[in-house]
Order: structure tokens, then C-alpha cells, then sequence
């Protein structure tokens, strides 16, 4: 049985229809990186996986067992913007994933419990390198380091998936790339798995260990919305494959831009 | 010649341009007052410095003789405490009414359009109602306050925990975290400046009501001493009153805003404020 089992969903907003017929199965520990024009339901998929967006029809089944429906804690995200809590400074941050686990009522921890949960945050912030900022505000700080206090933040909780909506869409390119480093570490040395929207398909080879492209596969000129997208390439990426596959694909979505009407 | 609106003055010339307009109003009154007073010593329009001086003296350090009171001192305590307890319980109503129908999706559909009904009811038209209610104590006062400032606190409140970014609080349950505690360590300590910048801007309302509720119907207090000596036209007394609601109105508003850049610092610097 597979770790995360999506059985044809299809989903629908009135009367657009965004996915249809998604069947695909995932392994744990894989990381699945989602590309595709805008509009086109990979970040829909990424919601319904998240439990904040319902599937209209089908099932998704993670271990055997149908997704809670709403946000837990087995699966962490990091969004594009807005992850982490302004209000909090960066090392509180990382601590309240514990604290409110440990204190139902106050949702906050006092004495050797606070040392505790400092240690083990203490950590999660070495490892994304932002030990030199416990005491700063998130306002205070670069967009590169928000979005690893926000990697931080999800790895607090061990989730079983870690969703990532376009995390680096917002960054610097230089940034991006010791981002890139950084994520690929924490996969390998958590065995997480891993989903992450990308609109950079380059990013989506360079990380991914397997690859989705959304695409529209049936299409009705005088009603655009009537068919959802599908997953059109499933590719399972190694170190050849990659630079090949790259390759046809842009080449084949440059060719669908000149030929569209 | 830079731009005129890229010339930033210093700060001795701010500070000079801050008190001009002040310095100008006071010459304008002395010289006004004097020209009056020149042609009528008996005029009550504009008293002259020195007679508005021993109005203070009689009301603020003076004994009523009638009741061996400062009635100064026994005016503003009544005022303050009853714009103070009225504004608390605004505030307070409106950070749980706020919360309750920001949060909770249930709550907003039965509350939130009744709140919004309430806070287009013109609160001096139901001014009769609560004397009739409440009687012409002290707490008709206080609900003209409360019913006049709470409304608008409580859709204020609304609209910025549902103007929060959904991500904050979808991030917030992936750690875990219940309804109760989103709301106790992610909404509310990011709602608690704007409930402060709420009630700063419902303090002129709140004073307006209860200055309005005071004259119709009161033994002591600000507006009640204003709209009594008015019927003498003692402007000596009704000046003084006025400069000095303006002044405990802005020393409310200035706490306020200290307290919350001292409490929040993380919001005022976000905000550039």
C-alpha cells in the first residue's frame, strides 16, 4: 500500500472544473515537485493535501486512512508569504509549535518544560541557519530568512508531509540556490516527504525526485472552464533524466505557447 | 532648490512651526478680549486672562460654599470615571464580540449583521430610552457611552482578525494548535494595538456622548457644569472647561498610544509608525 494514495479526485469550483481524474500514487519519502501554467489546480491539489480545500469527488488516502479535513499537524507548510507570526520573535517562533502542544489551556510552557522545548527549537534554528537572529522579528528580517524560520517552524512537529506552496517565488535568485541546498538537506536527513509548487521549472527538476505537469488535456473553445487539469508527465527523476527531461519539456510547452490561438 | 515637497524642516524650526499657530490663537483672543473689555468692562464674551484666572481659583482651589467641595476637582472625577468605566466596557465587549464573530464562522452568521444594525442606530435617539431604563444615574451615562462607542469598536475588531492572512492561521493549526489557542497566541496579540487604535479613535465619540448625556440629565461632571453656567454666559468658566476636556482627552489618547508602541513595539515598527 502506498504511503499517499489519490483516487480519482476531481475538483470543481461551481461551475469551473479545475482537476479531474487524478489518480497517482506516492511513496514516502519523495519529493514531488508540481509545475504547470497558473491556473491550472497544482496548488489546488497542494490545499486538498494540506486539508484547507475539499476534493468535490474521489478520495485521498494517506496510509491507508482518509485525510482528516482539515489542517493538522502530520502535515507541515510553508507558504509563499506570511508563514511566520510577526508578533512572535524568531526563536518563539520555532517554540510554539511545542508550547501549544504541551499547554492545551495557557499554550504556553514554564520552567525545564520552556528549557526543553528551547533545545530542541534551538536546534531546528541551527539548521537552517539562523542561530546570529533568536531575538529578531520576523519584520526584521531578509525574505530568505523568513522562509527557513518558516521551514523551521513545520520541522518542529515532525509532520509525516511537508507542503511547499512556491517557497522561494518571492526570493532573490542568489538566495534560491542556498535555498535549494538547504531544503534538499533537511529532505534527505528527515525522510520527509515532500510536495512543492513551483511556477520555475528548472527549481522543479533541480529538487524534485519526481515530477507532476498539470495540463488541460481536453479543451472546449467555447466553454475554456468545462474540463480540469490532469497530471499530463509523471516522470521519476535521477541524475539523467533530469537534464533530459528538462529539455522536452520546455521545449514542448514553448512549442504549446506559439500554437495556442 | 530642492522640491517643496522634498523640504524637511529641523527640528528647532518644527518645533517653532508646531507652536505658532497656538502662540497666534492666544494673541488673537488677548487682543479681541481687550478691545471688547475696552468698550464694555461687563462683557461676558471674552473674559480677559485675569478674569478667567480667579473663575479657576473659585472652581479648582476654592470650597463651594454650598457644599464644601471642589467642584472643579469633584466635576472631572465624576466625568473620568464614568468615560473611563464606559470605555473599558466598550473596549472590552468589543475584543470579545470582535473575536468571537472574527474567529468563529458559526458566530459571525447569527451576530454580525445585528451588529452592524445596532452600530447605525443613532445613540443620542435612544438617549430617552435609557433614561427610562436605567433611571438618571449614573449608569444611563455610562450605557450612552458604552452603546455609543462598542458597536464600532466590535466591527472594527471583526474586520481586522478576518483581514489576518489566512496562511498565519492555516500554518498555525499544522503546529497543532486548537480554535483556543490560534486564538490566544496568534489573533489576539495581533489584534490587542488595533484594539488600542480602535478605542483611541472612539475616544471622541465616547466624550461627545457623555458630555451630551451630562447636559440632559446630572448633579456634577464636565458637560454638566458647562451647560449650567451657560445659562449665566460665564464663558470665564466654559472656556477653561473646554481647554481642560481637551486636555485629559489628549493625555487619554497619548497613554494610549505610548502604551501600546511600549507593549507592541513588533507592530509599530512593521507598520513604519
Amino acid at each position: 500500500m502506498s504511503f499517499l494514495q489519490i483516487k480519482n479526485v476531481w475538483k470543481s469550483y461551481g461551475d469551473a472544473q479545475i482537476l479531474e481524474r487524478l489518480s497517482v500514487d506516492v511513496e514516502a519519502g519523495e519529493f514531488v515537485s508540481m509545475v504547470g501554467a497558473s491556473g491550472c489546480g497544482k496548488t489546488t491539489l497542494l490545499k486538498m493535501i494540506l486539508g484547507s480545500e475539499q476534493q468535490t469527488r474521489g478520495e485521498i488516502l494517506l496510509e491507508g486512512k482518509p485525510l482528516v479535513a482539515e489542517p493538522d499537524a502530520e502535515r507541515g507548510i510553508v507558504f509563499q508569504r506570511y508563514s511566520v507570526f510577526p508578533h512572535l520573535t524568531v526563536l518563539k517562533n520555532v517554540m510554539l509549535a511545542d508550547e501549544v502542544a504541551n499547554a492545551p489551556i495557557l499554550g504556553r510552557c514554564f520552567g525545564a518544560k520552556k528549557r526543553q522545548i528551547k533545545d530542541k527549537a534551538m536546534q531546528f534554528i541551527e539548521a537552517v541557519g539562523l542561530n546570529h537572529a533568536l531575538d529578531k522579528y520576523p519584520h526584521q528580517l531578509s525574505g530568505g530568512m523568513q522562509q527557513r524560520l518558516a521551514i523551521a517552524q513545520a520541522l518542529m512537529k515532525s509532520p509525516k508531509i511537508l507542503l511547499l506552496d512556491e517557497p522561494f517565488g518571492a526570493l532573490d535568485p542568489g538566495i534560491t540556490q542556498d535555498m535549494h541546498k538547504l531544503v534538499r538537506e533537511i529532505w534527505q536527513k528527515n525522510k520527509l516527504t515532500i510536495f512543492m509548487v513551483t511556477h520555475d521549472i528548472q527549481e522543479g527538476f533541480e529538487l524534485g525526485s519526481r515530477l507532476w505537469v498539470f495540463d488541460k488535456v481536453r479543451h472546449d473553445p467555447q466553454a475554456p472552464n468545462a474540463y480540469g487539469a490532469q497530471i499530463t508527465y509523471d516522470l521519476k527523476l535521477d541524475r539523467q533524466t533530469k537534464d533530459a527531461g528538462l529539455q522536452q519539456i520546455s521545449a514542448n510547452m514553448t512549442q504549446k505557447e506559439v500554437t495556442k490561438p | 532648490m530642492k522640491r517643496l515637497m522634498n523640504l524637511e524642516p529641523s527640528r528647532p524650526v518644527r518645533l517653532f512651526l508646531t507652536l505658532l499657530p497656538f502662540i497666534l490663537l492666544l494673541l488673537l483672543y488677548w487682543s479681541a478680549s481687550d478691545a471688547r473689555l475696552a468698550e464694555n468692562p461687563n462683557d461676558r464674551l471674552l473674559p480677559s486672562f485675569t478674569q478667567i484666572a480667579d473663575a479657576i481659583d473659585r472652581y479648582a482651589f476654592t470650597e463651594s460654599k454650598r457644599t464644601g467641595e471642589y467642584l472643579f476637582w469633584q466635576d472631572t472625577s465624576a466625568s473620568l470615571s464614568r468615560i473611563l468605566t464606559g470605555i473599558a466596557i466598550s473596549a472590552l465587549a468589543g475584543l470579545l464580540v470582535g473575536l468571537l464573530t472574527g474567529i468563529l464562522p458559526t458566530v459571525r452568521a447569527g451576530f454580525s449583521p445585528l451588529v452592524t444594525v445596532i452600530s447605525l442606530i443613532p445613540p443620542m435617539a435612544i438617549l430617552p430610552i435609557l433614561f427610562i431604563t436605567f433611571g438618571l444615574g449614573e449608569l444611563s451615562k455610562m450605557m450612552l457611552v458604552i452603546i455609543g462607542t462598542a458597536p464600532v469598536i466590535m466591527r472594527d475588531i471583526q474586520a481586522h482578525v478576518e483581514q489576518l492572512p489566512s496562511e498565519q492561521l492555516i500554518k498555525a493549526q499544522t503546529l497543532g494548535a486548537s480554535t483556543w489557542l490560534v486564538t490566544l497566541r496568534i489573533i489576539l496579540p495581533q489584534i490587542m494595538p488595533r484594539l488600542i487604535a480602535s478605542v483611541r479613535l472612539s475616544l471622541g465619540a465616547a466624550w461627545l456622548f457623555l458630555i451630551a448625556a451630562e447636559a440632559i440629565a446630572a448633579q456634577d461632571g464636565l458637560g454638566y457644569r458647562i451647560f449650567l453656567v451657560r445659562r449665566y454666559m460665564s464663558m470665564d468658566i466654559i472656556l477653561p472647561y473646554v481647554f481642560w476636556i481637551t486636555t485629559l482627552a489628549f493625555a487619554m489618547d497619548f497613554s494610549l498610544r505610548k502604551i501600546s508602541e511600549l507593549c507592541f513595539p513588533w507592530f509599530h515598527q512593521e507598520a513604519g509608525k
